[in-house]
């Protein structure tokens, strides 16, 4: 028996199924994929679900039979979809909406970050706490009397009412920029600061000429993240500027009510009635250009830690 | 004469210094104080109103504490939402921490097809938002496929005590949910796993330690910076989630005949003070744990 375990061959087939030291085994890879898939599946089956059943006909999503393969590709819950959406105007608001104010919240945030990284003055430790408290502060302790405001002024409705925050270091999540930069800046070597500065470079020159192209990464990673965050976020964005743009999230929003203004429920036939599968396209179309950015620049998305240098204190 | 020749061109460049610094921040100094700070006073000013809006004008009229006591004494939905929202909080935040370690430690390994999932797991990043989140709960997307409606499991949760069952119901329900508010933190995870040495697991590993060990002693260690950070992003982002039921209610109330901005804005002000204590308990809870097993 004692021959038999450490014969040479049962000793490699051990290996090979438990791994060795130098490497996993079988056993142990399989039980890594088999995990990996598992919460893979999770992530991915409300997008499939969403997917497949956006491209159901009626009858498909009344026979119970199909659940996950359709019987044909319907693509008549798009065309609603778009419809309801109003796709191309909405999408190109959404864009501007979102890619604004994140441009002037990086530029910002990146002279913010850097006057943090690289002076010394007195009150530094009271600038980081009131950064960390507004990341907490919950937007509606805030947001009403700025909409009064705004509407005094006559700017609810208008993209202004989120541009001006953002051009003022208060926009959505400045504060996670703000450290962004103030981390990518401080690793910046003094030395060459200190010899341009010898050279009589003024402050804003050296910031633009030395700590912005080093910054670079920063500054990619922040404004795609921003961007994805202002796409997103709906709480603000429904509140000041309800009534003058409508972004693809805020029509989304009130899908079913948009869908009944273009279809009234007495007068279309039963196949034209609001269903999920229409739903299912509306909110499919809305991360679609998530998506697509998302596959684009997923170098940046996965590898944004290690390129902007954020250690995490 | 000398000494102080040599005393004030000192001076005045650790000046000159602070007032550069100062003209950074200067723009974000001035946007916390219009944006942050004044609308914060004034809420807190509302909160202690009964407020009326007409079209040209705000009307206030001072109520002292009513609008605070009534949203904790006299209110039926409130307390019940805040008790939810402290429930679920509390149960998300460890769900989140430890499958975003878990996922972060895979990625951390070398395996074929790691770009392909790597991809997945930060889909979360992209996609979780409001309206999305609300369609794909709403088609019963999001929720663990039908294991809280098992019989067994109806059974076993009647079983328990009333405190367990929420949390535990909650769990069952919106397990998957939550997955979807983990994938910033995998993002810092993964980044603190990397700055790991691997020379000090092939160390440890060559002193014969197990990879449980190494995991215990090594790993979760070097995680505590990152696991605070992580906790605080969570709790945040849960708080500030447009979907949160609290916050929905607080925004219904602000339009209600009933309610009215001063009612809400107290309502805002219990909520944040109760998201800080959370806040508060959660932090002191890692900080003690981190000295622990550093």
């Amino acid at each position: 028996m004692q021959q038999v375990l450490h014969h040479p061959i049962v000793e490699r087939l051990r290996g090979l199924l438990f791994g060795s030291r130098a490497r996993r085994g079988l056993t142990f890879t399989a039980a890594l994929y088999a995990l990996l898939i598992a919460i893979g599946f999770v992530y991915l089956q409300p997008l499939l679900f969403m997917f497949i059943t956006s491209i159901k006909s009626p009858g498909d999503l009344l026979n119970p039979m199909v659940q996950w393969v359709p019987t044909e590709l319907y693509l008549g819950n798009y065309l609603k979809g778009y419809r309801v959406l109003d796709y191309p105007n909405t999408l190109v608001t959404s864009v501007l909406i979102s890619m604004t104010p994140s441009l002037l919240q990086t530029a910002v945030a990146s002279l913010v970050g850097y006057g943090l990284a690289r002076y010394r003055f007195w009150g530094k430790p009271l600038v980081f706490a009131l950064l960390l408290a507004t990341f907490i502060i919950p937007p509606q302790n805030t947001v009403i009397p700025q909409m009064l405001t705004y509407r005094d002024l006559g700017l609810l409705g208008n993209p202004l009412a989120l541009i001006l925050p953002a051009l003022m270091g208060q926009g959505f999540r400045s504060a996670i920029f703000v450290l962004i930069f103030y981390q990518s800046f401080i690793s910046l070597p003094k030395v060459l600061e200190e010899s341009a500065r010898l050279d009589g470079a003024s402050d804003l020159r050296i910031f633009f000429s030395i700590a912005v192209p080093s910054a670079l990464p920063a500054y990619i990673v922040s404004f795609i993240f921003s961007t994805v965050w202002y796409w997103n976020e709906t709480f603000l964005t429904v509140i000041f500027l309800e009534g003058g743009v409508t972004t693809l999230p805020m029509q989304l929003s009130r899908f079913t009510q948009a869908y009944e203004n273009l279809y009234p429920p007495g007068t279309v036939n039963i196949f034209d009635r609001l269903n999920e599968a229409v739903k299912m396209s509306g909110t499919f179309l809305n991360i679609l250009p998530l998506l697509v950015i998302y596959f684009v620049l997923q170098r940046w998305f996965v590898e944004s830690v290690e390129m902007t240098g954020i250690t995490g204190e | 004469m000398t000494g102080r020749g040599s005393f004030r061109p000192e001076i005045s460049l650790r000046v000159r210094e602070a007032l550069h610094g100062y003209g950074f921040i200067l723009i974000w100094v001035l946007g916390f104080a219009l944006f942050t700070a004044l609308p914060l006073a004034q809420t807190f000013h509302y909160s202690v109103n009964q407020v009326t809006v007409s079209a040209a004008s705000i009307n206030l009229n001072f109520v002292e504490w009513a609008n605070y006591t009534r949203a904790l004494f006299t209110d039926p939905n409130f307390v019940e939402l805040l008790v939810g929202y402290t429930i679920e909080t509390l149960v998300s935040v460890p769900i989140v921490l430890i499958f975003a370690m878990i996922i972060a430690m895979f990625l951390n390994l070398k395996f074929r097809l790691k770009g392909v999932f790597r991809v997945i797991f930060f889909l979360p990043i992209v996609i979780t938002s409001g309206p999305v989140i609300k369609e794909l709960t709403a088609q019963g997307a999001a929720s663990a496929p039908g294991i809280a409606s098992l019989p067994a499991v109806i059974d076993f949760l009647e079983q328990l005590p009333r405190a367990l069952r929420t949390p535990v119901e909650y769990l069952l329900t919106s397990f998957i949910l939550i997955l979807w508010f983990s994938g910033v933190q995998i993002l810092i995870y993964l980044s603190s796993l990397q700055k790991v040495d691997r020379s000090v697991y092939e160390a440890a590993a060559i002193d014969g330690a197990s990879s449980w060990e190494i995991f215990w002693k090594i790993i979760l260690p070097s995680l505590s910076t990152a696991t605070v950070v992580n906790a605080v992003y969570t709790i945040v982002t849960l708080s500030h989630f447009s979907e949160n039921k609290v916050i929905r209610y607080i925004y219904d109330q602000t339009y209600d005949v009933q309610g009215g901005i001063g009612y809400a804005s107290a309502m805002a002000f219990i909520y944040f003070g109760v998201m800080v204590v959370l806040l508060g308990i959660v932090y002191l809870f890692l900080i003690q744990w981190a000295k622990r097993t550093a």
